[in-house]
C-alpha cells in the first residue's frame, strides 16, 4: 500500500521575472518500506515539491497551484495547520540540506534535539535525555552527553548533519526524508550516514525519500530511482532496470556523464551540455527537448505523459520515442 | 570571559579618561572662569587674587593633573550658580532623568516589542502597512512639536493633565509617552526588519519541520535570535534618554541632567557641565559594557570568540 501518493502538485513562483514554473503536475506514489531516490539537476523542483506538501513553501512567492498529498489515508494538502504540526517532526522526519544554517545557533544542539521529541513524544525527565543521548550516539556522534550542551558552531559541518539527522528520526518517523542529507560531507562520513539509514530501515521498517545529485548514492541505497527535470518526472522505476535500460534521454544523459570512479570520489557531479530551462518561461513541450540531441518536433510542442516502458513493472517514461532503438540507429550510423 | 571582561573595563575607563580631557580642555578654551566669577568692572588685581585662589596661575597641565586628581573623587568644584559642589548638584537631578528615561523605555520597548512583532508576522497584510506607516511618524514627529501639541491638547485644552513639573504620576504622563512615541517607533521598525530576516532563515524553517507549536516557533526560535540587535538599539537609547533628554525636559520643566547642563552652559557654570558631561559619559560607557555582556548570553558565537 502506498504511504505517500502525490497527486497533480502543480507549483508556482510569482517573481519579479515572472511566474516561475517550479513543479507541474507532478504526481507519484512512494510504497510503504519503499526507499525512493530523487535525483535530477539544481532547479528541478525536488525541494520545492517537498516543501510543498509539508506546508513550508514560503507563501508569498511560492503558490500551490493545484494538487493533493495522501499521507496514511490524509490529504496533507488540505489539512488545517494544526494537524500538520502533528504529522511533520513526528511521522514524517525531515533532514535538509545545508547543515551551515539549518541549525538555531542561539541555542544548544540538546535544546533543538529535546524540542522535537516533547513535542511528540511522551518522554520526559531521565528517559528523555537517555533518548537524546542515545540518539547523538547512533548518528555516530562521539560523547553524545557533553555535546548535548554545546551549540551549532562548536560541531563541524559533518557532525551539524549528523544533528540534522538524529533530529529527523528522532521520534521514530514512518516517512524520513532526506533532502541533500549527505552532499557536504566528505565520502567517509556519507558512508557512514547511508549505513546508518540502512539500519534504520532494517530496524524500524522506515520508508524512506532520499533527494540527491549523486547517482552513486542512488545505486546504493534506493530500490525506486525517479530522475526530475523541470518540475516534472522525465523516468522513474526500479533502480536496476532504469540503470541499466535508460528509456528518457536526460537518465541517459545522466548515466552517460557519470565521471568515473577516481573523480567520483573527488565528488565530481555530472553535467550534462546546456542549461537547465528557464522554468520562468518553460519550453511548450518537453521541458529538456532543447538540450535532447534526440529531440523531435513532438518533443518540443507536447508534453509526453509519463507512461509504462520495458519489461520490468512500474519502469516509465516520459517521452514520445523509443530510445534504445535511436541508440542502435546512431550507433549503426557511426559504424 | 574574564579577560574579556577586565579588557572591556580597560577600555571603558579609557573612554570615559577621554571625554572628561576633552571636557577639560574645551571649558578652558571657552573662556575665564575668574573673569566670569567676578561683576564687571572688577579690578585686575581682583581677578589675579581669585586666579591664584582657584589655580589658575598654575601652567595649564598642572591644572589638568589637579582637575584628573579631583575628578576621580567625584569632586568638581563649587557650583558658581548654586554655590554647592557641582557633582552634588548633578547627582541630585539624576533621579528625575532617571525615571524619565526608564518609564519611556519600558512603555517603548512594550508597545514597540508587539508592534515590530505585528508587522513582522502579518507580511503583506494591511496591519503591517498601518503599523510601520505609524511608527514611521512617529520616528519622524519632532520631540518638540509632539510635546507641545500633548501640553496643549491634554494640558490645557482638556485640563487633565498638567502642563509641566515634578512630584506626581501625573506629571509624568506626557513627557513620557513623548519620549515612548520615539523609542517605541524605533524598536518597532527594528525588530520588524530584524524579524523578516530571520524568518527566512533556514533553521526557521527546521524548527517548522520539526512540527513545533507557533508560539514556540515565535518565541525560542525568531524572536530569540531578532532581539539581539534590539538590545543594543534599547541600550543606546537608554545611554541617550540617561544623559537626559534636553528638549523634552525643557518643554515639559522636568527638573532632569539634560536641562540642568543647558541652563548650566548658559550661566557658564563650568563646574557643572563639567560634572554632568563626565556623569553621562559614564553612564554611557557602563551601559555599553553591560551590552557587551549581554550580547554575549545572548550569542553563543560572540562568546565563543572571546
Ligand atoms: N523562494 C523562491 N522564489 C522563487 N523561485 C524559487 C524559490 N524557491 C525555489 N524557486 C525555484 O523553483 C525551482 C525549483 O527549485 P528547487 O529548489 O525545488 O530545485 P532543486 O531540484 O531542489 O535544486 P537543488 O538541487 O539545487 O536543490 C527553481 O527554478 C527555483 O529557482
Ligand atoms: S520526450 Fe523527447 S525530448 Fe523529452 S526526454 Fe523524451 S525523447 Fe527527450
Ligand atoms: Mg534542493
Amino acid at each position: 500500500m502506498a504511504l505517500l501518493e502525490i497527486k497533480n502538485l502543480t507549483v508556482q513562483f510569482d517573481t519579479p521575472g515572472g511566474v516561475v514554473h517550479a513543479v507541474n503536475d507532478l504526481s507519484y506514489s512512494v510504497e510503504a518500506g519503499e526507499t525512493l531516490g530523487i535525483v535530477g539537476e539544481s532547479g528541478s523542483g525536488k525541494s520545492v515539491h517537498i516543501l510543498a506538501l509539508l506546508g513550508l513553501l514560503p507563501t508569498p512567492p511560492g503558490r500551490i497551484v493545484s494538487g493533493e498529498a495522501w499521507f496514511d489515508g490524509q490529504n496533507l494538502m488540505a489539512m488545517s495547520d494544526r494537524a500538520l504540526r502533528e504529522v511533520r517532526g513526528g511521522q514524517i522526519g525531515m533532514v535538509f540540506q545545508d547543515p551551515m544554517s539549518s541549525l538555531n545557533p542561539v541555542l544548544t544542539v540538546g535544546r533543538q534535539l529535546k524540542e522535537v521529541l516533547v513535542r511528540h513524544t511522551d518522554l520526559r525527565g531521565r528517559a528523555l535525555k537517555d533518548r537524546m543521548v542515545e540518539l547523538l550516539d547512533i548518528v555516530g556522534i562521539p560523547h553524545p552527553e557533553a555535546r548535548l550542551s554545546q551549540y551549532p558552531h562548536e560541531f563541524s559541518g559533518g557532525m551539524r548533519q549528523r544533528v540534522m539527522i538524529a533530529i529527523g528520526m528522532a521520534c521514530n518517523p514512518r516517512l524520513l526524508i532526506a533532502d541533500e542529507a549527505t552532499t557536504a560531507l566528505d565520502v567517509t562520513v556519507q558512508a557512514q550516514i547511508l549505513d546508518l539509514v540502512r539500519k534504520l530501515k532494517e530496524d524500524f521498517g522506515t520508508t524512506v525519500i532520499w533527494i540527491t545529485h549523486d547517482m552513486g548514492v542512488v545505486a546504493e541505497l534506493a530500490d525506486t530511482i525517479q530522475v526530475m527535470y523541470g518540475g516534472r518526472i522525465m523516468e522513474r522505476g526500479p533502480v536496476r532496470p532504469v540503470f541499466h535500460d535508460p528509456r528518457s534521454a536526460y537518465t541517459w544523459g545522466l548515466l552517460n556523464s557519470l565521471p568515473d570512479e577516481g573523480a567520483r570520489t573527488q565528488r565530481r557531479l555530472y553535467q550534462i551540455p546546456g542549461s537547465p530551462p528557464n522554468m520562468a518561461k518553460p519550453p511548450a513541450g518537453d521541458p529538456f527537448a532543447p538540450r535532447n540531441p534526440f529531440a523531435t518536433e513532438r518533443c518540443r510542442a507536447e508534453v509526453p505523459p509519463l507512461r509504462e516502458v520495458g519489461d520490468v513493472p512500474g519502469h516509465k517514461v516520459a517521452a514520445w520515442y523509443d530510445l534504445p532503438a535511436l541508440l542502435a540507429a546512431q550507433k549503426e550510423e557511426t559504424q | 570571559m574574564t579577560g574579556f571582561i577586565l579588557r572591556r573595563l580597560g577600555e571603558s575607563l579609557l573612554a570615559v579618561w577621554g571625554v572628561v580631557t576633552i571636557v577639560f580642555f574645551v571649558t578652558r578654551v571657552l573662556g575665564d572662569p575668574a573673569a566670569l566669577l567676578l561683576p564687571i568692572g572688577a579690578s585686575p588685581a581682583d581677578i589675579a587674587q581669585l586666579r591664584s585662589q582657584l589655580g589658575l596661575d598654575q601652567p595649564l597641565i598642572v591644572q589638568y593633573g589637579q582637575f584628573l586628581l579631583h575628578a576621580v573623587q567625584g569632586d568638581f568644584g563649587m557650583s558658581f550658580q548654586h554655590s554647592r559642589p557641582a557633582m552634588q548638584v548633578v547627582l541630585e537631578r539624576l533621579p528625575a532623568t532617571a525615571l524619565l528615561a526608564f518609564t519611556a523605555i519600558a512603555f517603548g520597548l512594550i508597545i514597540g516589542g508587539i508592534a515590530g512583532s505585528v508587522a513582522a508576522l502579518k507580511r503583506g497584510r494591511a496591519i503591517e502597512l498601518v503599523v510601520m506607516a505609524v511608527a514611521l511618524l512617529g520616528q519622524a514627529t519632532p520631540v518638540f512639536w509632539l510635546g507641545i501639541m500633548l501640553i496643549l491638547f491634554f494640558g490645557v485644552n482638556m485640563g487633565w493633565l498638567p502642563t509641566g513639573g515634578y512630584g506626581s504620576w501625573q506629571n509624568l504622563v506626557l513627557p513620557a509617552f513623548t519620549l515612548a512615541v520615539f523609542v517605541s517607533a524605533s524598536i518597532a521598525r527594528l525588530l520588524r526588519s530584524s524579524m523578516l530576516e530571520i524568518l527566512k532563515e533556514d533553521y526557521i524553517r527546521t524548527a517548522k519541520a520539526k512540527g513545533l507549536l507557533r508560539s514556540t516557533v515565535f518565541f525560542w526560535h525568531v524572536a530569540r535570535n531578532a532581539l539581539i540587535p534590539v538590545v543594543t538599539m534599547t541600550a543606546i537609547l537608554t545611554g541617550e534618554l540617561l544623559g537626559g533628554s534636553v528638549v523634552t525636559e525643557t518643554v515639559f520643566s522636568w527638573p532632569g541632567i539634560g536641562r540642568l547642563i543647558i541652563q548650566a552652559i548658559e550661566a557658564k557654570d563650568f563646574p557643572v557641565i563639567q560634572a554632568g558631561i563626565t556623569l553621562i559619559a559614564t553612564i554611557f560607557v557602563l551601559i555599553n559594557f553591560l551590552v557587551d555582556l549581554l550580547y554575549g548570553i545572548l550569542d553563543p558565537r560572540i562568546r565563543a570568540r572571546r
